[in-house]
């Protein structure tokens, strides 16, 4: 075997990287040409190359959207503002993990009660002038105090003190928690400027991020041009963000080439869009789930055999099937998605099984059980036909599920939270605690299954605080279980961003905690 | 004074008490809407306190009718208001946000309008003057076809052939204030051809049933036994009688022009004024879905007045009702 096909043969198992393939091939006297060809063969993603102007549909945005991180309600606020304009202190990893952003490095005390960020050097905003510790802490308290309307303001509930101590932050916090450094990855914790007398100036739009804000219209899109000054990758140098929020009119603009990339396809028709030879469309799991949630202090659903038979009455292959086509993985009434720190997938697996049905009901003395289940697309996209198989595939099992469609307009108003069986959603969390904390702990806001089991938030605190990893999992595991068995939640389908984009842009691997890869597409992709 | 001008004013100070009072409907149907602003703005992320906190900032929490007359009370200045997308030092007037919607909307209504009214009128009358001919057999069925097809569909099909397919025309309609003006009419271009397939087809058959109709009076039988030519008696004689009735359907489609063209600027994605009225329902930002729904009565309002006042003064009988 000569040199040149044992090169190519370290390539296609991925032995070499690309830049030494490169030089060793030049070396051999191989055409460049063909080395790349090679490579694309293997599958080595293209290197990022600068220039362009990449143009994105997104199919959200409304003109009541501002620039203030404490009110960014999705994915257009959040990828202009803070994905491609913004940083915050940290930011997750394509493998899930959280790494240094603003912040160079983080250190937790003993505790883990307080923690120290060390800023990056020199990292200047778009109008030029240095970031500093007290623009962090400005940029935190934006968000906490009692007027905040912040989305943020929860998770920050637990932060007793913030101080800028020169080019560190200090947090302290109100008890133990080893996963805080995940929470400072939140896109609305944007770092601002602070102002003269306090306050942080949001107003500007003005970052520390990849590209700067020329123009923002709400409800119709954005233009942004390259920040050179940036510390990290930027290759594009203008971006543009346009909102479109009809599926068909998004998916026309990309097939005839206004746009560049679109989120959020139809899938009922992204089979065809595949057929297309000049676009690529992408599936990530991400964290969110959609799922139907029982009051627990509520008859019958406060009787634990009733929630059981329920959540072995649903067809969840089915319903991913018929209802997502297949961009959906079913869900085992487990909160936590697969790709989180200490997810586990709890036994026995809740699958479709009417003759347990039939037990649970009979030992529950609830035989001929009628419930009422109130959904609505405000929920999810799809809730009403997944209510209406879970109808058909539950009175095969001996329960009448009622399906009740409510309005949208008022659905988080008027039946979320209010009504005892009903649909929802959630975009999920990266760490178990950040998602226990937000919906299933006893005195959680938006405890929607109203579940408050004794245990369970003992081993909450105690998991917070615990610094050794592997108590921590068994913790988690254990909490994982107990909502398994327990819990008021029916956890459908974790469902996945379908994307679409030109193969005029290229990118790597893409991001799993938000959509739109992490929110972060503008600094991440490439002409390419 | 002079008939017209007394008619004119009678008309206009009706055309102000029916907007005062379609005032008062909006108000108690937007009062009326379940769920709230701050609500659905802050999403279901929002918790007692946070909506509280934003409630008190643009004053829901205060009696409706103290609000109602607030709210009259500065639009008769001139003044619509906050959105409530304001916040404490970033003040968004309904004013601001609408003016650019609404020169967008006008933009594409003329466009249409300047297509779609000398076409449907030419039609009419030349289908009118060869009644049941072939021609008038073609032009009657190819516009009730366009006029019977869901505009969102008719907007798709010409979205697929003339973008996608034969890539001639832009699909996105993105307009800005910068946007040149010879760039704003081919972004316009589909969105317009889709309306005028639309609206066409009204127009023209009003134009052909009003003219016909008139063929069969005594004066137009003397005319043409007087030995005129066809056309000469239509365009002199049949047409100036038929003008009430074609500006009535004329100002109705133009109104819709306005007022209804929501769903062609979702597809098209045209910032126009029907997509900032419904994005405004669903935020619930109210100051601009009555700013809207005002601008749209007042739409309607004016031009049927113009319609009236057109036909008054077209036809004299109608000066003198006994």
């Amino acid at each position: 075997m000569n040199q040149w096909e044992e090169l190519q043969q370290a390539a296609f198992s991925k032995r070499v990287s690309r830049r030494d393939f490169m030089r060793r091939a030049t070396a051999l006297g191989i055409s460049t040409a063909l080395a790349t060809g090679v490579l694309s063969r293997a599958g080595y993603a293209q290197e990022p190359k600068k220039g362009g102007t990449f143009k994105i549909g997104l199919g959200h945005g409304a003109t009541t959207d501002s620039l203030d991180p404490a009110t960014y309600p999705d994915q257009m606020t959040g990828t202009v503002g803070w994905g491609a304009t913004g940083n915050s202190l940290t930011e997750m990893d394509t493998a899930g993990n959280i790494v240094g952003d603003l912040a160079e490095s983080f250190e937790p005390s003993a505790d883990a009660k307080q923690w120290v960020f060390k800023l990056r050097n020199g990292v200047t905003f778009h109008n030029g002038k240095t970031v500093t510790a007290n623009d962090v802490v400005q940029s935190y308290l934006h968000h906490m105090g009692k007027d905040s309307k912040s989305a943020a303001k929860s998770i920050l509930e637990s932060v007793e003190e913030i101080k800028a101590d020169g080019d560190n932050v200090v947090f302290k916090l109100k008890g133990g928690n080893a996963d805080f450094p995940f929470y400072a990855s939140d896109y609305h914790l944007k770092i601002m400027p602070a102002k003269d007398g306090g306050g942080a100036d949001w107003e500007s739009g003005i970052g520390t991020g990849p590209y700067a804000i020329e123009k923002f219209d709400p409800g119709v899109g954005a233009k942004l041009k390259r920040n050179d000054n940036f510390y990290g990758k930027a290759y594009f140098d203008e971006v543009e963000v346009k909102v479109i929020v009809d599926v068909a009119a998004r998916t026309n603009a990309l097939t005839s080439g206004e746009i560049h990339f679109m989120d959020r396809c139809d899938l009922k028709t992204v089979n065809l869009l595949k057929k297309n030879p000049d676009i690529n469309v992408t599936e990530v799991t991400g964290y969110g789930h959609y799922i139907f949630v029982m009051n627990v202090t509520q008859a019958p659903f406060d009787n634990p055999d009733v929630r059981n038979a329920l959540k072995n009455a649903i067809d969840r292959d089915e319903i991913a099937k018929k209802v997502f086509h297949g961009y959906a993985t079913a869900g085992n009434d487990n909160p936590i998605a697969p790709s989180v720190q200490y997810a586990i997938n709890p036994e026995p697996i809740h699958t479709y099984n009417p003759e347990l049905v039939k037990e649970l009901l009979k030992k529950a003395g609830m035989e001929g059980l009628t419930v009422d289940l109130s959904v609505s697309d405000a929920a999810f996209s799809g809730a009403v036909d997944a209510g209406t198989l879970f109808k058909e595939s539950a009175a095969k099992a001996g329960i009448n599920i009622n399906v009740i469609r409510e309005a949208s307009d008022s659905y988080w108003d008027a039946v979320w939270l209010k009504k005892p069986f009903v649909a929802s959603y959630w975009n999920g969390r990266p760490t178990c605690d950040w998602m226990f904390t937000t919906a299933y702990a006893a005195e959680a806001a938006w405890n929607d299954t109203f579940w408050k089991n004794p245990r369970f938030n003992e081993l909450l605190v105690a998991a917070r605080s615990e610094t050794d990893s592997a108590k921590r999992g068994t913790m988690y595991a254990e909490m994982q279980q107990l909502l398994h068995d327990d819990g008021g939640l029916i956890n459908i389908v974790f469902n996945n961003y379908v994307s679409a984009h030109s193969k005029a842009v290229a990118h790597g691997d893409l991001l799993s905690n938000w959509d739109v890869d992490g929110m972060k597409i503008a600094s991440r992709w490439w002409m390419a | 004074m002079h008939p017209i001008a007394r008619t004119i004013l009678q008309r206009l100070g009706l055309g102000l008490l029916t907007l005062f009072i379609v005032s008062i409907v909006i108000f108690s149907l937007v009062s009326w809407l379940p769920g709230d602003f701050a609500k659905a703005i802050l999403g279901q992320a929002a918790t007692e306190e946070t909506v509280a906190a934003f409630q008190k900032e643009i004053g829901l929490d205060k009696p409706p009718v103290q609000r109602y007359v607030e709210w009259i009370g500065n639009v008769v200045q001139g003044e619509f208001g906050s959105s409530f997308a304001s916040r404490v030092g970033y003040k968004r007037t309904v004013a601001e946000l609408i003016a650019p919607r609404l020169a967008n909307t006008l933009f594409l209504a003329s466009l249409t309008a300047a297509i779609a009214v000398p076409l449907a009128l030419a039609l009419g009358i030349l289908a009118a003057l060869y009644r049941n001919s072939l021609f008038d057999r073609i032009v009657n069925s190819v516009t009730l076809t366009t006029i019977s097809m869901p505009e969102f569909f008719m907007a798709y099909l010409l979205m697929l052939f003339l973008s996608v397919k034969l890539r001639w025309l832009p699909g996105l309609a993105s307009v800005d204030a910068e946007t040149e003006l010879l760039e704003r009419i081919t972004r316009c271009a589909l969105p317009a051809l889709t309306l005028t397939l639309v609206i066409v087809a009204h127009m023209m058959r009003m134009t052909r049933a009003a003219i016909i109709n008139l063929l069969a009076s005594p004066y137009i039988e003397m005319a043409r036994l007087k030995g005129m030519s066809k056309s000469r008696v239509i365009l002199r004689h049949a047409l100036p009688n038929a003008w009430a009735p074609i500006v009535n359907v004329v100002a109705f489609n133009l109104a819709y022009l306005v007022v209804g063209v929501v769903v062609v600027e979702a597809v098209f994605t045209y910032p126009g004024i029907g997509q900032l009225m419904v994005d405004a329902v669903t935020t619930r930002d109210i100051p601009v879905v009555q700013a809207c729904a005002l601008i749209f009565a007042a739409t309607y309002i004016m031009l049927n007045l113009t319609a009236d006042i057109i036909s008054i003064a077209t036809n004299p009988r109608l000066l003198h009702p006994r």
